[in-house]
């Protein structure tokens, strides 16, 4: 797979602030992968998505060093209309997504296509569509001001997934949802890698990002520890030294393997529990 | 000393849309709590009314000895705190101490107890660092810190955080964890809305399951999270650790992580299989 995004030596200070927010940071995201970038509260993970998606530098202005590939082309030669189109991101926090400058959920979904001058008869076809595969049809009717944090969530997805862009650049799309909401989200962004999107993903939880992605970026104060296939990474020592949660079975696995009992190999998925033990116990 | 008593509370939005029906609950003073169920449940409404904010449409609310429909919020606010579930709904200071301070100078705490009282709330969520920084300068988590601490800064008996899990990384809940922790052992009673099961059933022995606008279950966490039909009916997930124990066929009940462990570990290093 080629890269579609490229990072070599990049750092970046806001305008305020003598800190360097990200320092050094090279990596390669390939094209139709799914990514997931980890890494505690303060490492730089929404810093680092602002860069992938182009907000920095096109909006936010800063100290930025190093270069930034877009399919080969530098960033800073796309206009920020450009990458709206290739780049679709969703906001962490649902309650800012929302434009405010319409009345129900169907015109707020809507509204980005209608701003690229989308034909009506289009527009309301790429509308249902995605108010159908993100379940929010019954909602179509209500102001997005007046749904809960969930259901807000949704409509803010759905709002990106409907411009249809090569990339989505996701910043924990579920921290408001019910665990099966969780599970739907995760299922909608899986659907949208099989249609040959690109997809990047902050995430804590870490049961549903080891199930889901194919690589890891692992960020620590600014610094990209390791990126690599999931499974190389949670088995890493490196990753141990980052304080960042497990998934839970792999939890459990560690502290078993701590205690003495041996593994065939380490589990990071619910159903290797059941295969990951030497069937002699270990026991020598 | 604060108990929580409602008997058979409804509330119905102005627009006629009916948020919980029928709640009927007691929450003895110091206890913690946990209310979980899927998003529209109704869990923001039943505890919007046992603060006050809202007032029930049928059935009563009794914080203490006081009917919340004769109370004004801001006097329920002295029993009641109420952490929002979006941080930025609540915070309207532009420094982080002044935001703590606001709640017990409001209180009308003397200078002291004020003083006193905030560099502890502030210690205890972890944000005594960045007391002079703007709020909104921080990531969403902390900012969610700033604002519990900026409640239980004001020393209410009965404290209620909405989703406190959101957005939070290990060091976030571990700290979540030592804050309800030293609020019990002070007596407080916490109802905390949460979706995340790992830490319900790590730090709360209570349960209230929440679907489809009424309470469906009410018990401890092991009754709860292998009760197939409350599960089924609220659409819930069962936590990591019952989902491992029972795709490995351990017997019911199986919550904690260092059950699992200890349970695994005589089964394996006894020679015996694990499924």
């Amino acid at each position: 797979m080629t890269a579609i995004i490229q990072l070599d030596n990049v750092s970046y200070r806001y305008p305020i602030g003598d800190e360097w927010i990200l320092k050094h940071v090279s990596l390669e995201i390939k094209k139709g992968s799914f990514v997931s970038i980890v890494g505690n509260n303060g490492s730089g993970k929404t810093t680092l998505c602002n860069i992938l998606r182009g907000f920095i530098p096109h909006f936010h202005k800063g100290d930025l060093e190093g270069t930034i590939k877009l399919g080969g082309t530098d960033m800073s030669e796309y206009q920020l209309g450009q990458l709206g189109e290739k780049i679709g991101f969703v906001f962490q926090n649902p309650f800012i997504q929302i434009s405010g400058v319409k009345d129900t959920v169907f015109d707020e979904v809507a509204y980005g296509l209608e701003n690229l001058g989308v034909a009506e008869e289009d527009i309301y076809k790429r509308v249902e569509e995605v108010l159908s595969l993100v379940k929010i049809q019954h909602l179509r009717e209500k102001n997005p001001f007046e749904l809960s944090g969930g259901q807000r969530q949704r409509v803010a997805l759905a709002s990106i997934i409907v411009m249809d862009p090569d990339i989505l650049v996701i910043d924990e799309p579920s921290s408001q949802l019910d665990p099966i909401g969780t599970e739907h989200v995760f299922e909608i962004i899986r659907l949208m890698k099989e249609r040959g999107k690109t997809i990047i993903l902050v995430e804590h939880k870490m049961d549903l990002v080891a199930e889901y992605s194919d690589e890891l970026i692992v960020l620590d104060k600014g610094e990209v520890l390791m990126q690599g296939p999931t499974r190389e990474v949670l088995e890493s020592e490196i990753f141990n030294t980052a304080n960042i949660q497990y998934p839970h079975v792999t939890e459990v696995a560690l502290e078993l393997q701590k205690q003495g009992v041996k593994l065939n190999f380490l589990p990071i998925r619910d159903s290797e529990i059941t295969t990951c033990f030497k069937n002699d116990g270990g026991n020598e | 000393m604060t108990k929580l008593h409602l008997q058979d509370v409804s509330f119905t939005y102005p627009d006629g849309t009916n948020a919980v029906e029928n709640l009927s609950l007691e929450i003895p003073s110091g206890q913690r709590v946990a209310i979980i169920g899927q998003n529209g449940a109704g869990k923001t409404t039943a505890v919007k009314l046992m603060n006050g904010l809202l007032k029930p449409t049928s059935g009563q609310v009794l914080v203490g000895e006081w009917d919340t429909k004769t109370k004004t919020t801001a006097q329920i606010s002295s029993k009641v705190g109420y952490v929002f579930q979006n941080p930025d709904d609540q915070i309207f200071h532009n420094e982080v101490m002044s935001e703590v301070r606001f709640g017990p100078k409001n209180m009308g705490f003397d200078e002291e107890k004020t003083e006193e009282i905030t560099n502890w709330a502030m210690e205890l969520c972890g944000i005594s660092e960045y007391a002079e920084e703007n709020p909104y300068n921080m990531p969403y988590s902390t900012r969610k810190f700033v604002t519990i601490a900026s409640v239980i800064a004001m020393d209410s008996d009965i404290i209620i955080l909405d989703e406190p899990t959101a957005g939070q990384d290990k060091i976030g809940l571990e700290l979540l964890g030592t804050l309800l922790a030293e609020l019990e052992k002070l007596g407080k009673t916490v109802i905390t809305i949460t979706h995340d099961m790992e830490f319900v059933t790590e730090h709360f022995e209570r349960i209230i399951v929440m679907a489809n606008r009424r309470i469906i279950a009410n018990d401890k966490a092991a009754n709860i999270f292998y009760q197939h039909d409350v599960l089924e009916e609220s659409m819930l997930k069962p936590p990591a650790v019952a989902r491992m124990a029972s795709l490995l066929g351990l017997p019911n009940g199986v919550l904690h992580k260092a059950e699992l462990v200890d349970y695994l570990k005589q089964q394996l290093l006894l020679g015996g299989k694990a499924q």
